[in-house]
């Protein structure tokens, strides 16, 4: 079997009342995609940040590259080589797309206490930066403000940015999110072939996307993992079919 | 590199600030000469706290305490020079000096010093919480100035002669400004190499976006405290240099007042804009000198035109004449 890259073990968290995650166990072996799929609000992005480490779970542990890294903040899970592409982009509006990509390779090197050389003429960066951006085809858009780029552009950008990492695993939540259906194809093709690079933990509504990449699929009802498998056992399964795909009569 | 609108306006700016008193020192009127001497302090306190401030997004109403702490270094040190008692004598000797580099250095480490541990305690809140703390802490370094009789107190501490500077006569009204209209270039030159720096792109990066800068791998908080501490010794230098104007350093320095015209000059002139606090600055003692002959009510134009710019000119006069700011690099 495949190294395991990531490993959650009994994870729970609650907000008040609300279980929003549930004992949950999986893991992400290197060479796959493996996709989280559920209902809107089971609980993906909760999860999600927990293995990020932005929210602390009231239970249960992640380890990473065979680490237990549940006490350590996002920083240095980051640092440890988890690349991670947020469902709201989270870039910076004022920057130019080269500039977001920049900052992902300034991370990747992890050296920013440098105050008097030009960031933006830093042969090694920009390198880094402009390959990214070439994979994600936004070469051309590298002077444009992000403000200004579509919503689908973000979302690739999004991407780009985490490649600058050069990352032992991805956490992607929704990337395919809003885009439309030209875009999400583009973004499927590009994220098959990203599995050779790094293993992913992906997080998509698009069921299209899912069962042409996923090697694996989890699906998370109410805070809980109800089923893990291919994609075959998946579509096959009776209760997430109950649960989830919405049929009826499941037999 | 194609000038911009924007680049043409800081050279305007900047060699205006050089011509006016030149003109004024060959028609000998040392009054207007001290006045631009003023602004180029005050706009290098701007500078300051434009660092924090503009690059770094963190609203800090207590720069005050660092332009006080700067001016109160250069007040202890030259009333010690003046009566020949050590400051301290265990456990080495720290002698008083009327030497402006040894004042500015100790200026600079004393409110590095202080923006470590005020920044420190306040960067762990933001927003609301963060003007509050910072706001907090300078008036508690203002109480405890208007406490300290050993340094005059509510008083203040006046100096009789100005500080020295080897080479020159720093009594001379054009000699002086010529120190502080050097340091003030300086210090734009650091500022303008710092938004462009490493540094300043992950700093401005977590003003835009803290999660995507955790996300790469780099730590907000620790971006944020370097910026203040930067900011914070800007801002004290250019307290050593306005005590020094005025032989005199008073709690005044360090009220919430000063904070506040330092927030202004920064506001008038655009805020994260290089030349910012030099138009705004300027501008102020503009204003100050004009209006302030015709009503002591001067500052409600002031206000007036604050308020006009925060409505209508969020680049502030930067802003408003030169356009939206190219996006850096
Ligand atoms: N910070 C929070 N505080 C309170 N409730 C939250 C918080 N974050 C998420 N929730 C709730 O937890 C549940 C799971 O949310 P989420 O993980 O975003 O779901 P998904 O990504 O699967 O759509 C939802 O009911 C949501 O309202
Ligand atoms: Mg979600």
């Amino acid at each position: 079997m495949a190294e395991v890259v990531l490993k959650t073990h009994g994870l729970s968290k609650s907000f008040g009342a609300l279980q929003a995650s549930r004992d949950v166990s999986l893991d992400l072996r290197a060479g796959e995609i493996h996709a989280l799929i559920g209902p809107n609000g089971a609980g993906k992005s909760t999860l999600i940040k927990q293995i990020a480490g932005n929210l602390v779970p009231d239970s249960g542990t992640v380890e990473l590259l065979g680490r237990d890294v549940t006490a350590l903040d996002t920083v240095a899970r980051a640092r440890m080589g988890l690349g991670r592409t947020f469902q709201i982009s989270a870039l910076a509006m004022e920057y130019t797309v080269l500039q977001n990509a920049v900052l992902g390779a300034l991370g990747g090197r992890g050296s920013p206490f440098r105050f008097f050389r030009n960031v933006m003429k830093d042969p090694d960066l920009l390198e880094t930066a402009h390959g990214a951006l070439d994979r994600l085809g936004l070469a051309e858009d590298a002077d444009r403000r992000t403000a200004d780029l579509s919503h689908g552009q973000r979302r690739q950008l999004e991407v780009a940015v985490a490649l600058t990492l050069e990352p032992k695993l991805f956490l992607m939540d929704e990337p395919m999110a809003g885009l439309e259906s030209a875009g999400s194809r583009a973004l499927t093709g590009f994220l098959d072939g990203l599995r050779q690079e790094a293993p992913i933990l992906l997080v998509e509504h698009d069921m299209d996307a899912v069962f042409a990449l996923a090697d694996r699929i989890s699906v998370l009802v109410y805070g809980q993992i109800i089923a893990t498998g291919t994609a075959d056992e998946i579509r096959a399964n009776a209760e997430v079919r109950r649960a989830y795909l919405g049929e009826e009569d499941a037999a | 590199m194609i000038p911009t609108r924007e680049s043409f306006l800081n050279w305007a700016m900047i060699a205006a600030l050089l011509i006016v008193p030149l003109a004024a020192w060959s028609l000998d009127e040392p009054f207007i000469i001290t006045l631009a001497t003023k602004a180029a302090i005050l706009a290098l306190a701007g500078v300051g706290l434009n660092i924090a401030l503009g690059l770094g997004g963190l609203i800090s109403l207590g720069h005050a305490a660092f332009f006080g702490i700067g001016g109160y270094a250069m007040g202890i040190l030259a009333a010690h020079a003046q009566n020949y008692e050590p400051l301290f004598e265990w456990p080495f000797l720290f002698e008083g000096s009327n030497q402006m580099p040894l004042i500015w250095l100790v200026a600079i480490v004393c409110s590095a010093c202080a923006a470590l541990v005020i920044g420190a305690l306040s960067l762990r809140t933001s927003g609301v919480y963060f003007i509050m703390i910072t706001l907090a802490f300078g008036q508690m370094l203002y109480y405890f100035a208007i406490s300290w009789s050993a340094y005059g107190g509510e008083d203040g501490l006046s100096i009789w002669v100005r500080n020295d500077f080897p080479g020159l006569n720093t009594l001379d009204p054009i000699q002086f400004f010529a120190i502080a209209y050097v340091i003030l270039c300086l210090a734009l030159f650091f500022a303008a190499r710092l938004a462009r720096a490493p540094f300043g792109l992950a700093l401005a990066a977590a003003r835009q976006n803290a999660d995507r800068v955790e996300a790469v791998g780099l730590t907000p908080f620790t971006l944020r405290l370097t910026a203040f501490v930067i900011s914070g010794a800007i801002t004290g230098l250019a307290g050593a240099l306005f005590a020094d104007l005025n032989r005199f350093v008073s709690p005044t320095m360090l009220s919430w007042h000063t904070s506040g015209e330092i927030m202004i000059f920064v506001i008038l002139g655009g805020v994260g804009r290089l030349y910012g606090p030099v138009v705004g600055a300027a501008l102020y003692i503009l204003l100050e000198h004009l209006l302030g002959g015709i009503s002591d009510y001067w500052q409600i134009f002031l206000g007036v035109l604050l308020l006009l710019i925060v409505l209508f000119a969020r680049g502030g006069l930067i802003g408003a004449l030169a356009g939206r700011e190219k996006a850096h690099g």
